[in-house]
């Protein structure tokens, strides 16, 4: 009878496309909000990701998100290394001066300014030179999005030059840095140009980032360090969440993506729902005659439950397509980089689309089995 | 009642429908049987309960009342599953609208009942071919009901009322839609497919145009049997309420 159930489904090819559709825009909508939302959620710590070398990160006590730093004291770093299972403990520096070309062009920036020795958190996708020649004097590597910024509709090329707080640096490296949450150049630097590229505070070591020796778990080393110094440190992971937590509660970016997801979860549920219910209703006659014919009850659910699982699953596939579309068509641009379909999006809504489905299966369910096989001989 | 040559046998059969203010007596105390062999009318003004009858004969509704026995078998004796299996195995309906699935062939709406019992899709649908065109629809069995006019369409519901060899058809005003001559044609297919010598007929009907086909016509009125008739055969004398008036007066 599984043939039957497909045709009868088929058959209206009105009904049918506008079932599929249902879903497929649903699917659509839901895999494009949460995606959009989740890819801004992770830009705000995609800086913290981008420094692969270090686990732990370790902060003043009170701050709440990556963007918010208060200097640490330069003897914080003596006494995190002390911390016993610390394989190594160098500083990191983050501030945001203006970069201005020579042609005057400017934009703030994000600055990151590594250990001299080690070149710790120093970006490992370069597009065009090498991180190594950050120990060169006055030297700069700068993001891909942040030099189109600075020297629109021109070449990558390196030599050129920044003004930097009166200091003129080079640039010796392009990176393929992740996008930031604002859209500013991310620029890395030795530790001792960095502090100069700022006014002069008392002190400018921002955070200090530490690995755990083997043996040692990141979240056990924070949690010693946190003890031993008094001072906030965080795993890697810890530190993302942290920081798309702290935008979470303080801005309007959930609540607003959380309206566009709820109207696209009710809207999708009724459409799609409703539409699959009525598609039974109106096959009600058809249904009791197969009732009266002799087909079983569990042969009718399993025939009603073929009919939503396959257009669920057709128009989950081609909303999912859709998405996927969209993603790869208009968010391929440097200021929309990192914005992606997550598959964890497309498994949520896959779980919504079945919900809602099932939802309606079982209205049609019941429908079907309490529909009175004798109702076929009413004209 | 237990009569060998009785595919149906009804006594006092009552249905009645809701509670109360809104309770209807459907069916008053049925006395009807139909013999194997025949075709068994029934006829009556609407709302007498020729539907609700044919309906509890065919297990396709309970009784309230009485007693019912369909090819032999005592209908109390059936569970819901097995009844439904007893339906499947051994009743074929004709409808009044047709009933065929939109999106089926002619051969696919014909093969129904023998997937429903399980049969493979190509053997299936190769009988019903078989018996379409025994039924004079060789030409038309890839076609969809839309395209196929009322006669043709009643042609596909009797050939798939008979495509699994039920012991028994049960139709509902299968000529009701129908022109003159392909009442006559429904009618001549039913008379020459469906009546075997252990088959039984029966047709609830308003179409005195087809009355000769009857072997037995039992008259219904007011949820009760007023009258049988047996206008190709002696006439029977119907358990309960008048015995000589003429079926034709129904509808007068």
């Amino acid at each position: 009878m599984n043939f039957v159930a497909l045709r009868m489904l088929t058959g209206d090819r009105a009904k049918y496309f506008g079932l599929v559709f249902a879903i497929a825009f649903c699917t659509f909508l839901l895999e494009n909000q949460t995606s959009i939302f989740a890819s801004i959620m992770r830009r705000t710590s995609s800086q913290i990701l981008d420094v692969t070398d270090a686990e732990v990160w370790v902060m003043d006590p009170q701050t709440e998100y990556f963007e918010q730093t208060k200097a640490l004291k330069d003897t914080d770093l003596t006494r995190v290394r002390s911390v016993p299972g610390v394989a190594w403990a160098v500083r990191l520096f983050k501030g945001s001066p203006v970069a201005r070309t020579l042609s005057g062009k400017f934009a703030v920036s994000e600055v990151f300014g590594l250990d001299d020795a080690t070149l710790s958190g120093a970006p490992r996708k370069m597009l065009l030179g090498s991180w190594e020649r950050l120990r060169e004097p006055d030297s700069v590597v700068i993001d891909q999005a942040g030099y189109v910024l600075l020297f629109p509709g021109e070449p990558l090329e390196l030599g050129r030059i920044l003004e930097m707080n009166d200091h003129r640096v080079a640039i010796v490296g392009i990176s393929d840095a992740s996008a930031p949450f604002l859209s500013v150049p991310i620029i890395h630097t030795r530790y001792s140009e960095a502090v100069n590229f700022l006014g002069r505070e008392r002190t400018q070591l921002s955070f200090v980032i530490a690995r755990a020796q083997a043996g040692t778990t990141p979240e056990e080393l924070a949690a010693r360090i946190s003890n031993a110094t008094a001072l906030r440190a965080r795993t890697t992971g810890q530190f993302m969440w942290d920081c798309i937590r702290y935008y979470l509660r303080n801005t309007g970016i959930p609540v607003n993506f959380g309206i566009t997801i709820a109207v696209a979860i009710v809207v999708g549920a009724v459409v799609a729902g409703q539409t699959f219910y009525l598609f039974t209703v109106e096959n009600l006659k058809q249904f009791g005659a197969l009732k009266a014919m002799g087909v079983t009850n569990p042969r009718l659910v399993g025939m009603i439950l073929l009919q939503a699982g396959s257009v669920a699953a057709l128009g989950f596939a081609i909303g999912t397509g859709m998405a996927a579309t969209f993603f790869e068509i208009f968010l391929h641009k440097l200021a929309t980089r990192g914005i992606v379909l997550i598959w964890q999006s497309v498994g949520l809504t896959g779980a919504c689309i079945l919900f809602v489905v099932i939802v309606a299966s079982i209205l049609s369910i019941r429908r079907v089995l309490v529909l009175e096989p004798a109702e076929v001989f009413r004209a | 009642m237990a009569t060998t040559d009785l595919a149906v046998s009804c006594h006092e059969v009552r249905k009645h429908f809701g509670e109360g203010e809104t309770r209807i007596e459907a069916l008053r105390g049925v006395d009807f049987s139909a013999r194997f062999g025949e075709l068994s009318f029934l006829v009556g003004p609407s709302g007498c309960g020729k539907t609700t009858l044919i309906s509890v004969i065919a297990g396709l509704l309970d009784r309230t009342a009485g007693e019912l026995a369909v090819l032999g078998t005592r209908m109390d004796d059936l569970s819901g599953t097995r009844r439904v299996l007893f339906r499947r195995q051994n009743v074929g309906f004709v409808f009044q609208q047709y009933n065929l699935l939109p999106a089926l062939t002619a051969a696919e709406n014909v093969a129904v009942p023998l997937l429903a019992a399980g049969t493979s899709r190509k053997e299936a649908v190769d009988r019903a071919k078989s018996l379409l065109s025994r039924l004079g629809l060789g030409s038309r069995t890839d076609a969809l009901p839309s395209t196929l006019s009322g006669g043709q369409q009643q042609r596909v519901a009797i050939a798939r009322s008979l495509v699994h060899e039920p012991r028994l058809v049960v139709c509902d005003e299968p000529t009701a839609a129908l022109d003159h001559a392909s009442g006559e044609a429904v009618m001549g297919l039913l008379a020459g497919n469906a009546v075997q010598p252990d088959r039984a007929v029966i047709v609830v009907t308003h179409d005195t145009r087809v009355f000769h086909y009857a072997h037995s016509i039992a008259r219904m009125d007011d949820g009760r049997i007023v009258d049988v008739s047996r206008p190709n055969g002696s006439p029977r004398t119907a358990d309960r309420g008048p015995t000589d008036s003429s079926v034709q007066e129904v509808f007068a």
